[in-house]
């Protein structure tokens, strides 16, 4: 980014909860039941039908709010939100307006430099999910549209919109946020937040200004990002464009803009000639909710150890961040670390060994960790055999396939497969006076000083030995008998 | 000869209950009515005679089971066409509904037939529940059964008419400025109003979501409790719903007024309120102090603003309720070639124009930058009209006053005056604001033989109240008059 110039971006985002049940209606939420498999007279918005709200979402919203510190306040309301499109059955979307659920919160993110920044929570607010239309004709495209198909399985699912403040500075704080969110999310248990399949999905408002102005320059709204990767693309073109529209003498107008995906380019949607207005009014159909101390506690308490928080507690175990952030990012391997790490293991060597060769096993046999034979006791023994010489670093990686296929324990595995290290002194000191009579002329040569063919000397050690032998033993018994140490 | 169409559900319970007749023959009865009656009333949009005789036949099986029936098996009941019937044709009394057979009950429907009560047939309204007259029906109006050159009031002017010349036993509405009460009075019937939540609204076609309520009509107070009683209640798909166990309706129908403190709301008894309907109202004040109670008048100055903030908070929500006709899913569609030109044709077709002005009304008024000087203030509006009669409550047990400004007015006599006709709703609109309990009944009739209607008021959660004093209303008037067309013999 041009340096004169800097990028203003807040986020909204949207998270459709994976609850039993939609949001006013008792209809299964399901992704991709055949389509209008999963209505009823509610989400249909049939005549005569009211919305009865669903307990497990709110409880579930509040989880959310909680998790970046929220208030939970004490009494909230549905607003009708009110705008005609084939695909929203009432021709209003229940929603709130001015009294969200939860308000004033942050979210600690780590972009991928490891820089931390602070990002506002606005707000966080109840909505319900609108159906989903397929148009058909030439091309797919809307305008050329023959017919259009509705589908409302979508139609009311609990959906939790998360507002930031306007305080990402970049692609990369606007990505590594929505990383941060996802975990949040998904570390709550209230959504599998797939980008992809529209689980999580974002809008972007991105303004630039110079640097050290306080005022906002006019925002775009930037949507159709389906991917980490086109969220961060999107705002990055857009500044970009920005700024050279700035640049040009232009203005950048307010406006929705659309990121084409194929074209990795944002276009701007036909104006509308007045601002949309939704006449919001207080949703007569539905009472006021009513947050009380004992619940607001309850769902503080019942909180999991959030990402940030684990993040920080593997940091200051001594693992680096990227380590920290892939183990946390699957509860099976936080489950697995955390249990290793109360065994008493070596935080940074079990970190190594679980994002390193253990991910690479799994992949391999494509199994999930779960189904593999490891134990967090397994994990401790390994490094602590390594650290005591049992097994060379090399060979332990033998030993480690042979625990996860179930072979047995990592001391086991060694004897069964002879890959116990040699670290007798006697044993290794006649392999070594076996290889210096052999090699005769590289003895002579670092007698003379030159340590080049050390190497090569431990290496054929290594080779007589089955690369059992202990080779920092080995390494000092030859720089011996060169006449050094 | 006793015709059984003129029997009141009392009476009718009571004959079945002692095998004197059954509930098929009841309801050859009530259609025998309704067959001579409809011809000059159009009060029915739908008559369901299959269901209802198939329902008739299961009563009179469980009676011949020596089942102990309840207090509505074998009832012949309408419904206003505004309540969902399974697979019954709903119309709501618009062009943009018509031939909408819903897939589901509405609770009052379910709970009435789980009562074994027979709903024989669907009653004419007002578009959407929209005036005051029935006029408004895309189906053409219903007439008054005392006098068919005049109206029947409205919205639930079918459903008052079918009970007042008895081709239904008692009936059902719903009331969001006075649509039960108003063609109640104008027919000579009773008709009520419970606290909002009393009855589920779920499946009843939302006109205006936070003052719509459904209630009874019957021929007598004691009908209409039982009505209530039947359909009352917590109901899990209405979020608005009373959680409480409903009140007694019928506990006190005998306790009289001895001792009671009845307030007459002094802005109801004087201008914009004919003679003869203030006569008749002062009559009965008068009888209810000479029967024991204490009456006072009560000035509710806030009830100038009433009918103001009515016109704009109604409108507002139904602006939002009825956009989900737009022709994509169900009912009406006219082709277009935008979705957008779809929708537009489809409503612009399918409302007829008291529907379209009040859309456009709400619309306007819930709109940026006209929110706080119209919905708001008319909320603050309401607020204050429920803190006026909450604190009028502490001073008396009920609040009385006329129904309507004016006994049945003529066709066509208000429909090129929107104001005037909104006029009408004057005395019932405060209890849909407030969401308190009121009744109307009829006391007398007026010079030109049409009823007057007499209404009561009570607080929140009060019916056992209301219907005590009610009750009394009734005996002290001993109105037992019936029209012309509550008969069986061809009218010429």
């Amino acid at each position: 980014m041009n340096a004169e110039w800097e990028a203003v971006i807040g986020l909204e985002t949207h998270v459709e909860l994976q609850t039993q049940s939609k949001m006013f209606c008792g209809c299964a939420v399901s992704f991709g039941a055949a389509p209008n498999t999963t209505c009823c007279p509610v989400c249909l918005g049939l005549p005569g039908a009211l919305p009865v709200p669903n307990e497990e979402a709110i409880e579930r919203i509040l989880r959310i709010g909680a998790s970046f510190g929220c208030t939970l306040v004490d009494y909230s309301e549905f607003h009708r939100k009110n705008y005609f499109y084939p695909d929203l059955p009432k021709n209003y979307q229940i929603s709130q307006f001015d009294l969200p659920l939860c308000v004033d919160g942050a979210l600690e993110v780590v972009d991928t430099e490891g820089v931390a920044t602070t990002v506002g929570i606005t707000r966080v607010h109840m909505e319900e999910d609108t159906g989903k239309s397929r148009h058909l004709g030439a091309d797919g495209r809307i305008h050329e549209a023959a017919h259009s198909l509705l589908d409302f399985n979508r139609a009311g699912v609990p959906l939790v919109e998360v507002v930031s403040e306007p305080d990402i500075r970049s692609a990369d704080e606007a990505r590594a946020y929505a990383v941060e969110l996802q975990r949040v999310v998904r570390a709550l248990g209230v959504s599998d937040a797939r980008l992809e399949e529209g689980s999580m999905r974002f809008d972007a408002n991105v303004s630039v200004r110079p640097v050290g102005d306080d005022e906002l320059g006019t925002r775009s709204e930037v949507k159709n990002v389906n991917s980490l990767r086109s969220l961060h693309d999107a705002i990055a073109f857009e500044i970009d464009r920005q700024i050279a529209v700035v640049e040009a003498g232009d203005r950048v107008l307010q406006e929705t803009r659309h990121w084409i995906e194929d074209e990795r380019r944002t276009i701007g949607m036909r104006m509308k000639e007045e601002s949309e207005d939704y006449r919001y009014f207080q949703e007569p159909d539905l009472v006021p909710l009513v947050v009380d101390d004992r619940w607001r506690a309850e769902v503080i308490g019942s909180l999991p150890e959030l990402p940030a928080v684990r993040r920080n507690r593997y940091l200051s175990a001594g693992i680096d961040q990227p380590a920290a952030d892939n183990i946390g990012d699957d509860p099976a391997f936080v489950a697995m670390f955390d249990e290793a790490l109360e065994a008493g293991g070596d935080a940074k060597a079990m970190a190594n060994w679980l994002t390193g060769e253990v991910v690479a096993h799994l992949r391999r046999e494509e199994v999930e960790l779960a189904a593999s034979a490891l134990t967090p006791g397994h994990l401790v023994e390994l490094v602590d055999m390594v650290a005591g010489g049992e097994v060379s670093p090399s060979a332990a990686k033998e030993v480690l396939h042979g625990v996860m296929d179930g072979e047995g324990t990592p001391r086991a595995v060694a004897v069964a497969r002879d890959l116990g290290q040699i670290s007798d002194q006697s044993v290794v000191g006649a392999a070594v006076a076996e290889v210096l009579a052999r090699e005769a002329d590289a003895l002579a040569r670092m007698h003379a000083g030159d340590m080049k063919p050390l190497g090569f000397l431990v290496g054929q050690v290594m080779k007589d030995t089955g690369g059992k032998a202990d080779p920092k033993l080995v390494s000092d018994l030859i720089r011996e008998a060169a006449g050094e140490g | 000869m006793t015709d059984l169409a003129d029997f009141t559900i009392g009476d009718a319970a009571a004959g079945l209950k002692g095998l004197e007749f059954s509930a098929t023959e009841l309801l050859e009865a009530v259609l025998k009515r309704a067959s001579v009656s409809e011809a000059h009333l159009h009060a029915y949009l739908t008559l369901d005679r299959d269901g209802a005789f198939e329902a008739a036949r299961r009563s009179d099986d469980s009676r011949s089971n020596g089942e102990t029936p309840g207090p509505l098996d074998g009832i012949p009941i309408a419904v206003k066409d505004n309540m969902c019937t399974r697979g019954v044709e709903t119309t709501c009394g618009s062009k943009i509904l018509s031939g909408y057979l819903p897939p589901y009950d509405a609770t009052t429907v379910r709970r009435l037939r789980g009562a074994g009560a027979v709903v024989l047939g669907k009653t004419n309204l007002d578009e959407f529940a929209m005036g005051s007259s029935t006029e408004n029906s895309a189906f053409g109006p219903t007439r008054n059964p005392w006098d068919t050159d005049r109206v029947p009031g409205g919205s639930s002017g079918g459903s008052a008419a079918v009970v007042a010349v008895g081709s239904a036993l008692g009936a059902f509405g719903s009331d969001t400025g006075g649509s039960i009460r108003q063609p109640a009075a104008l027919c000579g019937v009773v008709g009520m109003k419970p606290t909002y939540g009393v009855v589920s609204r779920y499946g009843l076609i939302a006109f205006a979501s936070s003052l719509d309520q459904i209630g009874p009509f019957g021929r007598t107070v004691a009908d209409v409790a039982t009505l209530l009683g039947a359909v009352a209640g917590f109901d899990i798909n209405d979020a608005t719903s009373y959680r409480g166990s409903p009140p007694d309706f019928a506990g006190s129908l005998e306790s009289g007024v001895d001792g009671m403190r009845v307030g007459v709301v002094s802005e109801l008894m004087g201008e914009g309120i004919s003679s003869d309907v203030v006569a008749a109202t002062r009559a009965m004040v008068d009888a209810l102090e000479g029967a024991g109670a204490s009456v006072v008048e009560i000035s509710l100055p806030s009830i100038e603003y009433a009918l103001s903030a009515y016109y704009l908070i109604a409108p507002a929500e139904c602006s939002a309720n009825l956009a989900r006709f737009d022709g994509v899913r169900y009912g009406l569609r006219v082709d277009g070639a935008t979705s957008d030109e779809m929708m537009s044709r489809t409503r612009a077709e399918g409302f007829g124009p008291e529907v379209i002005r009040r859309i456009l009304l709400g619309t306007y008024a819930l709109s940026a930058g006209y929110y706080d000087a119209f919905y708001g203030q008319a909320q603050r509006v309401r607020t204050l009209v429920t803190r006026e009669f909450a604190s009028a409550y502490e001073q008396v047990d009920v609040l009385v006053s006329p129904t309507s400004p004016t006994a049945a007015f003529a066709v066509g006599e208000k429909t090129t005056d929107p104001m005037d006709m909104y006029y009408s709703d004057v005395c019932t609109i405060p209890s849909n604001l407030t969401g308190h309990p009121a009744i109307s009944l009829p006391v007398a009739l007026d010079g030109g033989g049409l009823p007057i209607g007499f209404q009561v008021m009570a607080p929140a959660l009060a019916e056992e109240t209301l219907f005590r004093v009610a009750a009394e209303v009734e005996r002290l008037a001993g109105f037992v008059q019936r029209p012309a067309l509550a008969t069986s013999e061809v009218v010429v």
